[in-house]
């Protein structure tokens, strides 16, 4: 018995294995974070909008976020099945070109724009977000109007952060605040200490802890309000709108040079900073479209904080100084 | 008491999974060094290093400490009360925190002793202004305590409960007082497995991630593993990542074995095996201790797991149970985790017959015992791999052997499975070695051997511990992130994962009813593992 059914297991392991695949339509690999992806991501409506215009089938592979994306293109190397990386963000940049894996787009990317003004030969933004303090009304009146009050306030009135070594918000927080405070820093995150909760792991576990009440401010972005307003319809939770101005955090996609069709993932590219991509992105990724819309905007992204500012610091300037940035802070937040 | 077939066959069983587990591990390893990475740019034994290696050693020995020392008292109130009420539901209780996800658990235990949390509203009405921070190594100790208190609890149960009833007669018509009955039945029982409890909770929390940053209050609170997990996530430095893996290893590993210098006593006796029925701790101040105790560490646990239902069963959980993504989620950790669990009993059974075998020769030789040894000390530390490790690797090995996500169900579970490992090889062998010492003479003297054997011999008696087991098994491996994070593909996705997924797209409420889903379900396993208690205790 055990045989048999050994047998059948064995002959549907080859049969599956050795099935060619089935000769049809043209298909895109996207690899992305799986947000992106999920029920109430942009990806579903993308898939289904690109789908209508190029007569192919667009695949969705998901990993855990941006900085997964990388590393799964490092495992994978040339031989990746990506033909498109969607959801790197613009610190990762120097590092994704040092792969060698991606290619010069060659396209007119004018659409997009950024605050900031960002542009690149091989990466094109699609959405973007400034990262912000987000507080709750109900616990907080007098919030921060300036990264300085934010550092210098009461330290009863806590905030959750996330770690720069294991998420990119902690990233974005380290660099808005070494934009702010340059070689001053340590003595800023000195400060900042006394007002921290604690230090989660990613961005999920601080805005789990702010939305359970348990701490008054998450490091977040301004357009976290945005959902609860939209889809609770309350505008209890709101981002603090900082006088020197916000770091921001560009999400930009590239292509690969082992796509197997490089029109195909041209036409996504041109597709992606078209309206039918960016009408998706504000009410499902949450984030800033990167281009024109068809439509208006919701009227709550009419509410949220624009900053006066923009802080953005060069991708290898992030990438040669992270790490002595990073145990400047460890060294600052871990002093007793 | 084995023939030498079955010597020979068991040696066998045993060196088969000794051998697929180091290959396991070491191809992952083998993979990742010869990934070329260049070499690895930051230097490995910094100041950092070695405060974080203190802190991780530091934080994992309180939490063990305080664990197993609240779980004693536990473990002996609720065997002396075999009909407290609702004992079987207290039990069932325990193996909870262990299935849920880590991020749920901690959400649920800030509820109650967070700054706005249960605790601190009581003392707020006592008049205290300032709420009472538990953020910092307080916040990791009740954490931790509360993930692996249920566990060590229910592991000295078992291990009390094994004791055979014949002892309880004796010592009740000795006359012995309590601290006799204590001191010459019960701490024996314990002390027995106490090594073994205790080296499987300092495992698990030396290597704990999630909890020891949410609630450390700072990156002055960090363990080796989220330094592991940055090297090899964050920073992609395989070399790095390897080698703090073997410090972790190798440090734990010493001190495991300064731990368990010597091979606990045994002295297991054959007995008629009859039903257990208690004659001490009768009167009065016995009772209300055991009931105090008993009712102290179930609210204690029970708090927090009301936290996470009273937020779960706000959500829409008619909506989410019918909905395509919870199903297939559902289905996908239900596979998984049962292959997992399921592997790792038929492993645990085929290490166990591999030690018995050795420990049946008369006079086992240096590579005998030395093969003992590692079969022990392999069932126990494969717990600190890090899955990251395991998962990478092989994600480079089975690369170049096309789509990656087409094994990802089989290499998870291949994880959970030695992540559960430990866990089965605690419940599972002092059964199998009691139950061999009570029938191996009879058996062989029968001439019952192989299959008929097992039927009639071993399942009725082991049934129980093999389904305790399981369950455990298939609980932890539906409560796990980590091994599939690592693959997460749109086509693998699992409870944790999905409720992660809420989370992550500001999903709160979704989030939360899943979670107490999840919980829901782990209870529902928890029944499976202690069915057949109840008719055992009119028997």
């Amino acid at each position: 018995m055990r045989r048999t059914i050994l047998s059948i297991v064995a002959a549907a392991a080859v049969f599956s294995l050795s099935a060619p695949a089935k000769a049809q339509e043209k298909t895109l690999t996207v690899y992305t974070y799986e947000s992106f992806i999920s029920d109430w991501g942009p990806g579903p409506k993308v898939k289904e909008a690109f789908e209508k215009s190029c007569t192919c089938k667009l695949n969705f592979v998901g990993v855990a976020d941006g900085v997964a994306l990388l590393t799964r293109l490092k495992l994978e190397g040339k031989g990746t099945g990506a033909d498109i990386a969607l959801g790197l963000d613009t610190n990762l940049i120097s590092e994704a070109k040092a792969t060698g894996l991606f290619e010069p787009h060659g396209l007119d990317a004018s659409a997009a724009k950024v605050p900031g003004n960002y542009s690149d030969d091989t990466f094109i933004p699609y959405d973007y977000g400034h990262f912000a303090v987000v507080y709750d009304t109900q616990a907080m009146t007098n919030p921060p109007k300036s990264l300085k009050e934010l550092v210098e306030g009461d330290p009863a009135q806590k905030i959750v952060i996330e770690d720069p070594r294991t998420s990119t918000p902690g990233l974005g927080l380290l660099l808005w605040v070494k934009s702010v405070y340059g070689d001053k820093a340590p003595e800023a995150w000195a400060k900042l200490r006394r007002r921290v909760l604690t230090v989660t792991p990613g961005w999920s576990e601080a805005y789990g802890l702010f939305t359970k009440g348990e701490v008054p401010m998450v490091f977040s972005y301004t357009t976290s309000p945005a959902y609860h307003m939209v889809e609770e319809k309350t505008d209890r939770y709101q981002a603090a709108s900082f006088s020197e101005g916000h770091y921001i955090q560009i999400e930009v996609a590239g292509l690969l040079k082992g796509a197997k069709d490089k029109d195909l993932a041209k036409q996504f590219l041109k597709f992606m900073v078209s309206p039918a991509f960016q009408d998706v992105i504000p009410t499902t990724n949450w984030m800033m479209p990167a281009a024109k819309t068809s439509e208006p905007l919701p009227d709550a992204f009419g509410k949220l904080v624009q900053p006066a500012e923009t802080f953005l610091m060069g991708s290898d300037e992030v990438a040669k100084n992270r790490q002595a940035w990073i145990d400047e802070w460890l060294t600052a937040m871990s002093m007793n | 008491m084995l023939t030498r077939a079955e010597r020979r066959r068991g040696t066998g069983w045993g060196l088969l999974s000794l051998i697929g587990i180091a290959l396991f591990v070491g191809m992952a390893v083998a993979a990742l060094l010869s990934w070329d990475a260049g070499s690895t740019q930051n230097r490995l034994f910094t100041a950092y290093t070695w405060r974080i290696l203190r802190f991780t050693l530091w934080q994992a020995a309180l939490s063990t400490l305080l664990s197993v020392v609240f779980a004693l008292p536990v473990a002996l109130a609720l065997a002396r009360r075999p009909s407290f009420p609702g004992r079987i539901w207290i039990i069932r209780l325990m193996a909870l925190p262990m299935g849920l996800p880590v991020l749920i658990g901690a959400l649920g235990l800030i509820g109650i002793w967070g700054r706005q949390g249960v605790m601190n509203s009581l003392l707020l009405k006592l008049g205290l202004e300032q709420p009472v921070s538990i953020y910092g190594l307080s916040g990791i100790l009740i954490a931790h305590v509360f993930f692996n208190l249920p566990l060590a609890a229910r592991l000295l149960l078992a291990a009390l409960e094994r004791l055979p009833a014949e002892y309880w007669q004796l010592s009740s018509s000795l006359g012995m007082k309590p601290f006799s009955v204590f001191r010459f039945i019960e701490w024996p029982a314990a002390r027995r497995v106490i090594p073994g409890i205790t080296g499987l909770i300092f495992m698990l929390c030396a290597t704990s991630f999630t909890l020891v940053l949410m609630l450390g209050g700072g990156p002055a609170a960090t363990t080796l593993e989220v330094a592991i997990y940055q090297s090899l996530r964050f920073d992609f430095d395989p070399p790095r990542a390897i080698a703090l893996s073997l410090l972790q290893i190798g440090i734990t590993a010493l001190i495991l074995i300064a731990i368990s210098p010597l091979p606990a006593p045994d002295d297991a006796v054959v007995t008629a095996g009859r039903a257990t029925r208690r004659f001490d701790g009768r009167n009065l101040p016995a009772r209300l201790w055991d009931a105090l105790v008993i009712l102290l560490a179930t609210t204690f646990l029970i708090l927090p797991l009301a936290s996470i239902v009273g937020a779960g069963v706000q959500a829409n959980l008619w909506g989410l149970v019918n909905s395509a993504a919870f199903l297939r989620a559902a289905w996908t950790s239900f596979t998984i985790a049962f292959s997992a669990g399921l592997l790792a009993v038929l492993t645990s059974l085929a290490m166990i017959a591999g030690r018995e075998a050795i420990a049946d020769m008369k006079r086992p030789g240096g590579t005998a015992r030395a093969f003992s040894v590692s079969l022990g000390g392999m069932s126990s530390l494969v717990l600190l791999v890090p899955p990251v490790v395991l998962g990478t690797g092989w994600f480079l090995m089975l690369r170049p052997f096309g789509d990656v996500a087409r094994y990802a169900p089989a290499l998870v579970a291949i994880i959970n499975m030695l992540m559960a490992l430990p866990f089965v090889m605690r419940v599972l062998s002092p059964a199998v070695e009691l139950h061999r010492k009570r029938t191996g003479r009879l058996a062989a003297s029968l001439g019952l051997s192989g299959f008929s054997r097992l039927r009639k011999i071993d399942l009725p008696v082991l049934a129980k511990p093999l389904l305790t087991a399981l369950s455990f098994a298939m609980a932890l491996s539906l409560g796990d992130l980590g091994a599939v994070a690592l693959f997460g593909s749109s086509e693998l996705t699992t409870l944790p994962w999905l409720v992660y997924s809420r989370l992550s797209s500001y999903r709160t409420n979704d989030a939360d009813g899943l979670a107490f889903i999840l919980g829901i379900i782990c209870l529902g396993l928890t029944m499976i593992g202690t069915a057949g208690q109840r008719e055992e205790k009119h028997g």
